[in-house]
């Protein structure tokens, strides 16, 4: 038993046992390396970032073969280099928005978050870090993805109407809003996967939060319609990347602040059922 | 150093624990005893802190679990076998859990030795044994070098190697000074590791008692003497702390407080004939039965079906 401790032997208050201790920090580093640490974090980011650029440049090459042949797809009509490059968006939301959901309830549906709260017992710095960890790493491949999707398709619709570049006013903001939107999807996912404490469930409301709602709107009266629809999550963040807004869309700042009073609510209901709840 | 005070749990209308008070020594390995569904595991759950109790309180060396600064140094539990994500190895396994509390990497290494998890230790966890997953949470279980181990039902699942591995382990970290509790359905498995026993039956405390004295209050230790003459036998081996009992016209006597040996030479010095003479011991097992039928029966809240399902349920 001398390998389980040189220390034991000694009474406990011998200052050679080590002093260990919990921290913030230390809780940051752990849920790091857990993610890391499985395979399903690399493939899924890996998809994010594939339907980010693919179905951007998809999008890119349709417009400038259908601007050449001369039959422009007339939902094209206003595109600009920015519109197109963040296509893909939509997609890329569905891959972060479901490893953020893994992320937290596959810890549930495995078992691990027994061993995770039992030496996290106070637990709130448990969902704080996945959700720090896991939105930072989402904003980044977001970004990453948008600043590169721009850069290859600015190439591709150069000399038409949708060319435009860097310098051309709210480019910028809108590529970085896209990476902040796409790490903002990321913590509510993670926050619907900690509050629900199921991978099926997490998803299944994700998907319906940002696919199904904003179509089945379209079914209220339209007065309705306009005073719902742009505080939608979906409809706030789009906000926050759009090049153009008009008077149903949210302004960029709007539509950040709107989106984050979503990713707030989330993550207080998450917050309230993992300290209220047995596991 | 683990105490209970009227820990009670209750899901909806089921109360899976029961004003439970207890105190989980240092230095002895405590055997946590009871039928499926008595009530251990919830109790162990609570302990630390995933599940809260409906009343009462449990602390750990003085303090609720979540109090501590550095809870897997106060008490290194392995709850149910895989409370691990398949997809990591043990070794990230371990080295997350590790994080939380700056444990260093060579503990990681420590530990992944005394488990015996060295060549696979880079494996996915999904693809462990029962044995190997045993022995993963174990080596979870000792990382933080804890104050208190309790592992519920660790010898699930582990081949006779890893039995007496577990048993020897139990042992030396008892007698290192630490605090040990043990839940097992495996009464046998208790009597070799197991110095004090908390017995529990749907939720309550049975018995707070020595694995000796729990025999002994179960009618262990008891000669069968089957005899020409009873009365008469009766007289000849009264004595300070020896109890006869029979029925009336029978020919057999219970003892207690003799052995067999000293009955037979007692009855040859006094030319009695003996048909019969028997020790019988109640095994742990026995004992064990005994105690947790009683406490179905008296609780008398089930049908009779469920008493003789409850009584037979293996030990």
């Amino acid at each position: 038993m001398s390998t389980l401790t040189a220390t034991a032997e000694k009474p406990r208050s011998t200052p050679a046992r080590p002093v260990y201790r919990v921290t913030g920090r230390r809780v940051l580093a752990s849920e790091w390396a857990k993610l890391w640490s499985l395979r399903s974090t690399w493939i899924t980011l890996g998809l994010g970032l594939l339907f980010l650029v693919a179905f951007g440049l998809i999008a890119a090459s349709r417009y400038k073969s259908g601007i050449d042949s001369g039959n422009l797809d007339s939902d094209f009509a206003d595109s600009t280099t920015v519109s197109l490059s963040l296509f893909g968006t939509n997609f890329a939301q569905l891959a972060l928005g479901v490893l953020g959901v893994l992320v937290t309830a596959g810890e549930y549906s495995t078992g691990m978050i027994r061993s995770t709260l039992a030496a996290v017992p106070r637990r709130l710095p448990v969902l704080w870090s996945k959700a720090a960890v896991f939105g930072l790493v989402a904003l980044a491949v977001g970004t990453l993805g948008a600043f590169v999707t721009f850069l290859i398709g600015s190439g591709i619709v150069s000399g038409t109407p949708a060319d435009m570049s860097f310098s051309h006013a709210g480019v910028l903001r809108s590529l970085l809003g896209a990476g902040l939107y796409l790490g903002l999807v990321g913590v509510i996912g993670a926050a619907l996967g900690a509050l629900l404490r199921s991978v099926a469930g997490g998803i299944s409301v994700l998907v319906a939060t940002f696919m199904l709602i904003p179509g089945l709107i379209s079914l209220l009266p339209s007065s309705w319609q306009n005073d719902i629809s742009p505080y939608l999550p979906s409809n706030a963040g789009e906000g926050m990347f759009a090049l153009t807004h008009d008077s149903t869309t949210l302004s960029p700042g709007a539509g950040l602040l709107v989106f984050l009073c979503w990713t707030v609510l989330a993550l207080g209901g998450a917050a309230y059922r993992l300290v209220r709840s047995d596991v | 150093m683990i105490d209970a005070r009227q820990l009670t749990k209750k899901y909806g209308e089921k109360t899976a624990v029961d004003g439970l008070d207890f105190v989980v020594k240092p230095g002895t390995v405590t055997g946590f005893l009871g039928p499926n569904g008595a009530g251990k595991s919830t109790t162990m759950r609570m302990i630390v802190g995933l599940d809260a109790p409906t009343s009462g309180s449990v602390t750990v060396n003085g303090h609720h679990y979540a109090r501590h600064q550095a809870p897997l140094q106060e008490v290194g539990a392995l709850l149910e076998a895989k409370s691990i994500h398949p997809g990591r190895s043990a070794y990230n396994h371990l080295k997350a859990l590790a994080l939380t509390h700056g444990i260093p990497g060579s503990r990681v290494d420590e530990v992944i030795g005394l488990a015996g998890l060295g060549s696979v230790a880079k494996k996915r966890a999904g693809a462990f044994s029962l044995g190997m997953g045993q022995r993963l949470g174990i080596a979870a279980a000792l990382l933080g070098d804890p104050q208190t181990v309790m592992l519920d039902e660790p010898v699930n699942g582990l081949d006779p190697e890893g039995v007496l591995w577990i048993r020897n382990l139990l042992k030396e970290l008892a007698d290192e000074g630490r605090t040990v509790f043990v839940s097992s359905h495996l009464m046998s498995e208790m009597a070799l590791v197991a110095d004090h026993l908390i017995v529990v039956g749907r939720g309550r405390l049975l018995a707070d008692t020595t694995v000796a004295d729990l025999i002994r209050e179960a009618g262990g230790d008891t000669v069968k003497v089957t005899t020409q003459d009873p009365a008469r036998l009766r007289d000849v081996l009264a004595g300070p702390g020896v109890d006869v009992t029979g029925r009336i016209g029978s020919e057999e006597l219970q003892v207690t407080g003799l052995t067999a040996r000293e009955i037979g030479l007692k009855a040859a010095e006094h030319g009695i004939a003996l048909f019969e003479l028997s020790a019988r011991t109640v095994s742990l097992e026995e004992a064990f039965m005994d105690l947790t039928r009683d406490a179905v029966e008296y609780h008398g809240t089930t049908t009779g079906i469920e008493n003789i399902e409850a009584a037979g349920r293996p030990a």
